[in-house]
């Protein structure tokens, strides 16, 4: 049965429902037992699984996802809840250096199946450390897969692909989507990693996002829509695997392509997307040059007005569209 | 466990600690030689002079514990018993090397006799250290243990205090091991902190602490069996800081110019191979028992740099080697 629950749920049933499927996996971070976590995602959670298998930690960040190494290692599948990603800047080590690495390191005599979940991206007047987007710096690592869900649906379905992969999985949930409704299988599904969704048909224009993006660029396509603009709005969902045929395919159909993300813009995701696009058979269909939308160069700021006036904003995107049409 | 006494009078055991000893020591020095011979390619860590502590802890082990050994590690996997050959193959960048020539001397290490780590970022095995013990916690498993290594060096690295942190606080089975070998690279430990006694760093974290002197490889051995028991029985970590000190270089890039040649000097002379040389004298070894042992050492490490150097280079392409970063 389909019914209407937040993102939030979404990812709470998602590692639920493959904590009771499976034993070894687990789930580890700072106050996410009777507190929920810092944004309300494990509600229920430590009353159902207990102490052991709900393993709130110290405020220690290398101990934590390093000890989730060594347990993955071990071929348990642990969950680690970091209440920040900026706070990935804190335990890169474990991630860059050894979740990453040890596989290959070893000859592929291990597999370090772990999914680090973490809240990504602003808008919540958090400021400069607790608002980042920082994917491209994992998307840089090969060793990692980089999941950013968009929509209640793909949180819950991808975050079972990523419990059940064998690799160390960086899942980045969007803050501002946590409260946010969508229709929500009960039953069992995952969705592949590496698989790019067609959020909209168009056949125009091609934009390229993920994450908290994804909504605002369909706000924008529906609006575009009432003049006769099609466009097409391909939610990448995982970042690494990149589904680039999906990407392509469509600027080829469309001739036109935006790449949208809350990121900084300078060396983003978006840069990635355009050069691929630039080196594949899409470029000798281009009508026009691919354009960005990213944030500005600058840590988020605190003010309300400022920090919206540095992410893309429907306008933005809007005058990007338009520029290649 | 067993006393001293017991282990003086047990002929095998001694016999079998000295080819340990020495087939730790000669492995390296063959490594640094074929370095010298321009074979093998990067960088080596080479641990003469430690081989105390490596073979005394690692025999404390048993074969279903977990050693996650330095960069400074051939004496540790060597002792917890993988073959010389795949690891030779492994310097040498081969593909019959124990990582399949991916790894190479500071990645070394051997999945089939539960050696991991040779991790190149010091401390870094620490917290990876707890999750494996973590895992044998969840799973009820009872009778091993995950034992980790680190030098003086990394002593002071953030990862090892909230590893020990964590240990202590989660009850895991850890044993950290810190081979004090007095200079973390050059740095002499004086220098970088205001009190030298390593012991002192597992009393806040109320970890049962153990002092020993890694040269004396029986010391070491006893030092490690009590701190073994005391882990599983009390399922609590436990900490030993083994002095010792690293004859060899830091790396091929060592100089010597923070040490006295008299210093090295002197430290050879009390190195653990020497020393457990006058225990088994001692102990009902004749001098020709033991020159035994070291020619059938040094056979088996002629043997396997000969292996390394017959082994083929990997063929995989940079297609192969992308399919390789995950598993499927």
């Amino acid at each position: 049965m389909t019914r209407e629950i937040t993102y939030a749920e979404a990812v709470c049933e998602a590692m639920s429902e493959e904590m009771r499927r499976d034993p070894d996996v687990f789930f580890m971070g700072e106050d996410i037992g009777v507190y929920n976590g810092a944004f309300g995602v494990s509600k229920g959670m430590i009353q159902e699984f207990g102490e052991e298998r709900v393993r709130e930690t110290p405020i220690s960040e290398t101990a934590y996802v390093g000890a989730a190494v060594g347990a993955a290692m071990m071929g348990m599948r642990p969950i680690v809840e970091l209440m920040f990603s900026d706070f990935m800047a804190v335990c890169w080590d474990q991630i860059a250096n050894e979740a990453s690495k040890v596989r290959f390191m070893l000859g592929g005599a291990v597999k370090v199946p772990m999914v680090l979940r973490t809240a990504s991206g602003g808008g919540t007047g958090a400021a400069a450390q607790h608002s980042q987007s920082l994917e491209n710096l994992y998307c840089h690592i090969p060793g990692l897969k980089v999941v950013v869900p968009s929509t209640a649906f793909d949180a819950k379905g991808l975050l079972k692909a990523a419990i059940r992969d064998d690799n160390p999985v960086i899942f980045l949930e969007q803050k501002k989507l946590y409260r946010v409704k969508g229709l929500v299988p009960e039953e069992d599904y995952a969705i592949p990693l590496g698989v790019a969704d067609v959020k909209r048909e168009g056949a125009d224009v091609t934009v390229v996002t993920y994450g908290r993006m994804v909504q605002m660029s369909l706000e924008v396509a529906e609006k575009l829509a009432a003049e006769g603009v099609g466009v097409e709005v391909i939610d990448v969902r995982s970042l690494v695997p990149l589904d680039r045929e999906t990407i392509i395919a469509s600027v080829m159909k469309t001739k036109r392509a935006v790449i949208v993300h809350e990121a900084v813009q300078f060396s983003g995701f978006g840069a990635e997307v355009a050069a691929m696009l630039a080196d594949s058979e899409a470029f000798f269909h281009l009508d026009a040059p691919i354009k960005r939308v990213g944030a500005y160069y600058t840590p988020i700021p605190f003010n309300p007005i400022l920090e919206a006036s540095i992410f893309p904003t429907p306008e933005r995107i809007e005058a990007a569209i338009r520029e290649t049409l | 466990m067993r006393a001293l006494h017991e282990l003086l009078a047990d002929k095998a055991f001694l016999a079998e600690t000295m080819r340990k000893l020495m087939l730790a020591r000669k492995f390296e020095e063959k490594v640094f030689d074929l370095f010298a011979e321009g074979k093998v390619h990067g960088t080596t860590h080479l641990g003469i002079g430690e081989e105390g502590t490596a073979v005394g802890t690692v025999t404390a082990l048993a074969p279903e514990d977990y050693a996650l050994v330095t960069h400074r590690g051939h004496g540790q996997v060597l002792a917890k018993g993988s073959h010389p050959n795949d690891m030779m193959a492994e310097i040498l960048a081969r593909e019959t090397g124990v990582n399949h020539g991916r790894g190479g001397s500071m990645h070394l290490s051997d999945i089939r006799y539960n050696t991991l780590g040779m991790d190149g970022i010091l401390g870094a095995s620490c917290p990876i250290a707890c999750g494996i013990a973590l895992s044998f916690k969840m799973r009820g498993v009872t009778d091993r243990i995950a034992c980790v290594f680190f030098g003086d060096g990394s002593m002071n690295q953030g990862a090892v205090h909230e590893a020990f942190n964590l240990a202590a606080a989660w009850k895991l089975p850890v044993l950290f091991v810190c081979t004090n070998n007095t200079y973390g690279m050059s740095t002499p430990l004086w220098k970088v902190v205001a009190d030298t006694d390593l012991t002192k760093r597992g009393i806040p974290y109320g970890i049962q602490t153990y002092e020993v002197d890694g040269n004396d490889v029986l010391a070491t051995y006893l030092t490690a069996c009590e701190a073994r028991e005391y882990i599983l029985r009390e399922q609590k970590p436990a900490f030993i800081v083994e002095h010792t000190y690293r004859t060899s270089g830091h790396s091929k890039s060592d100089g010597n110019k923070y040490r006295t040649k008299e210093e090295i000097a002197e430290w050879k002379a009390k190195n653990p191979v020497i020393r457990f040389t006058q225990v088994m004298l001692g102990n009902g070894f004749s001098p020709e028992e033991i020159a035994e042992i070291d020619r059938e050492t040094t056979r088996v490490i002629d043997e396997a740099a000969a292996y390394g150097e017959s082994c083929p280079n990997p063929t995989a392409t940079p297609e192969d080697l992308e399919k390789e970063v995950y598993a499927s």
